[in-house]
């Protein structure tokens, strides 16, 4: 997706014959893109510039006022222990549940694609629809079905005379991760059997002639086809991960002992401004945390379209 | 190429298929059970009454009907955040595609660069910014935000690329169209599929916003589903608990229908949408 949107615009400059008319339509094209770009410097630009502006003072506790700090925000920020505590808990999230939620939907976008499957459209939407559920009410409805009172969860330990608790601190992430499988596969997967309807006929023609059985054309046809989709699907899920607040933060009400109020790091922006007053140190985080997401982004989209899978 | 449809494959997807379902099955036989039957009887049957219609009475009554209210701001938010995000993102993706301007080049790179940026350094400042306009418990500070769909952007600008024939254009300016006239009258036709995507994509993100409404609301006249839900559901714990579970479940079951009806009914739109517009 990514490298199309880079290589699109040569494209239209190439366009034989239309350089002249297409320059005196110079100023057409803003009339289209201007109110976009109005709302999105409104809604996008200003906040990170305003951001960056408080991230460079402090409030003054006794004499009131802001005074200018420089980056004495970022210097406390980076050996915060909260802040690499919340930290590391997204990271490990993200090397382990990105990697299986994506897995999943690769395969169940493979099987769908693959004709083998008794009615594949019935698959394709069903796992589609978790999607459509709000992740508030995905986080409702999994927290009660985790908890003891009346959820699934207790069903199935007394069933198999088990004690496992989601809800219990060394479940917790396990049981987040869960929830976010569950709500994304479906999209995800989506997004891959898309990619996997543009791939034309005559490739899998071709590996049929070279005698290449369903494994070989899925490794020398399909991944291939799929790169900028999967580049794009992981670069969207760091994101997600990075941002990661909903879960935690609707599930805290559940078990306020085991989530704290710097569970991840997008939680302890939220507190750290609506509960603490900290406005200034709570933008510094929050760019810390935008900055590595952006970094990390980037550095996966220069990888994947680069090298072969 | 013929392929024979296999047993093996069809059966490891049902598990996942369970996966998917199971959940969504609980909440719809928890929806019909009373509050004593949720706590008593077994999750994945019914429970000894069938409260079903009764569960529904009572969350669109409770609290002086405040649930209807919440879906009202919900329907609002929606209506003008989405519509909005799709006419804005329709327009500039199609002006991106279809026009070669001065600067086209570094709107590529600042919308690029913007979106890297995660909602997490967004929240809090705009936040502050809006409560410094005086935005911040007004409808605005859920619209203003909600009119930008970057990903919406994105795919109609792939579209527009492919949907809309260069020929076309050159032909309705030829008999003497105006630009904005063409856009209305040709190429918004053409559009149609990857505009229905946008659309949808852009409703999901809006009706399911949490984060934005319950930063920027503290009235719960103006809340959204998402945060009015999650506002019964804090009323089981703490000083004073009055846990209403039967509300939230069925309230939850009805906050997901709508979309659920819009994909499903639409669904040969937004497919056919997305297969040309998102990956190529």
């Amino acid at each position: 997706m990514a490298q199309s949107v880079a290589q699109e615009p040569a494209q239209v400059v190439s366009l034989p014959g239309t350089r002249r008319k297409r320059a005196s339509k110079d100023g057409k094209g803003w009339l289209f893109v201007g109110p976009f770009l109005a709302v999105f410097a409104v809604t996008f630009l200003a906040p990170i510039g305003y951001a960056i502006y408080l991230s460079l003072f402090r409030e003054q506790a006794f004499f009131g006022g802001r005074a200018f700090v420089g980056l004495s925000n970022y210097t406390e920020a980076l050996q915060d222990p909260k802040f690499w505590e919340a930290f590391g808990r997204v990271a490990i999230f993200l090397v382990v549940q990105v990697p299986i939620m994506l897995g999943l939907a690769l395969l169940a976008a493979l099987a769908i694609d693959s004709a083998r499957l008794h009615a594949a459209g019935f698959f394709r939407i069903v796992i589609f629809l978790p999607y459509a559920v709000p992740g508030v009410v995905a986080v409702l409805m999994w927290g009660y079905i985790y908890g003891d009172n009346f959820g699934l969860a207790a069903n199935l330990n007394d069933l198999l005379g088990t004690a496992i608790k989601p809800l219990s601190s060394g479940w917790m992430l396990p049981s987040i991760a869960n929830i976010v499988t569950w709500e994304f596969v479906g999209y995800n997967m989506l997004i891959f059997f898309s990619a996997l309807r543009t791939v034309p006929g005559e490739l899998y023609e071709a590996a049929a002639i070279d005698g290449a059985n369903t494994f070989r054309t899925i490794l020398a046809v399909k991944l291939p086809a799929l790169r900028g989709a999967i580049v794009i699907a992981t670069i969207f899920s760091i994101i997600g991960s990075f941002q990661l607040f909903n879960e935690p933060n609707i599930l805290r009400t559940l078990a306020p002992n085991v989530i704290n109020t710097y569970y991840t790091p997008n939680m302890y922006a939220y507190n750290l401004s609506f509960a603490g007053q900290q406005f200034n140190y709570s933008a510094t985080v929050a760019i810390v945390m935008g900055i590595i997401t952006a970094v990390i982004a980037y550095v996966v989209q220069i990888r994947g379209s680069r090298e072969a899978l | 190429m013929r392929v024979k449809r296999s047993k093996v494959l069809t059966g490891v997807m049902v598990l996942y298929l369970l996966y998917t379902i199971v959940p969504l099955a609980w909440l719809l036989l928890s929806a019909t059970k009373t509050q004593d039957d949720l706590l008593s009887t077994p999750g994945l049957w019914f429970g000894k009454s069938f409260a079903f219609f009764s569960n529904i009475t009572d969350t669109l009554t409770y609290n002086d009907g405040i649930f209807l209210r919440w879906l009202g701001n919900t329907v609002l938010y929606v209506v003008v955040g989405a519509g909005g995000a799709t006419l804005l993102a329709t327009a500039a993706g199609y002006g991106l595609a279809k026009y070669k301007f001065a600067g086209r080049r570094a709107v590529f790179a600042v919308l690029l660069g913007a979106v890297a940026v995660p909602g997490t350094a967004l929240a809090v400042p705009t936040f502050l910014m809006f409560s410094n306009l005086g935005l911040t418990n007004t409808v605005w500070a859920i619209i203003i935000p909600s009119l930008v769909s970057p990903f919406g952007l994105y795919l109609m600008w792939v579209y527009s690329t492919d949907a809309v024939p260069p020929e076309l254009l050159e032909a309705a300016r030829i008999d003497g169209a105006g630009e904005v006239r063409t856009f209305f009258t040709v190429s918004l036709r053409l559009l149609a599929p990857g505009i229905v995507t946008t659309l949808l994509f852009a409703m999901v993100s809006t009706w399911n916003n949490y984060f934005l409404p319950l930063i920027m609301l503290s009235k719960p006249n103006l809340y959204p589903l998402t945060v009015g839900l999650t506002q019964w559901s804090n009323q089981a714990t703490g000083v004073g608990a009055r846990p209403i579970y039967n509300l939230v479940i069925t309230g939850s079951l009805l906050t997901i229908v709508p979309l659920v009806i819009a994909f499903l009914l639409l669904q040969r739109f937004w497919q056919s949408g997305l297969s040309a517009g998102s990956v190529k």
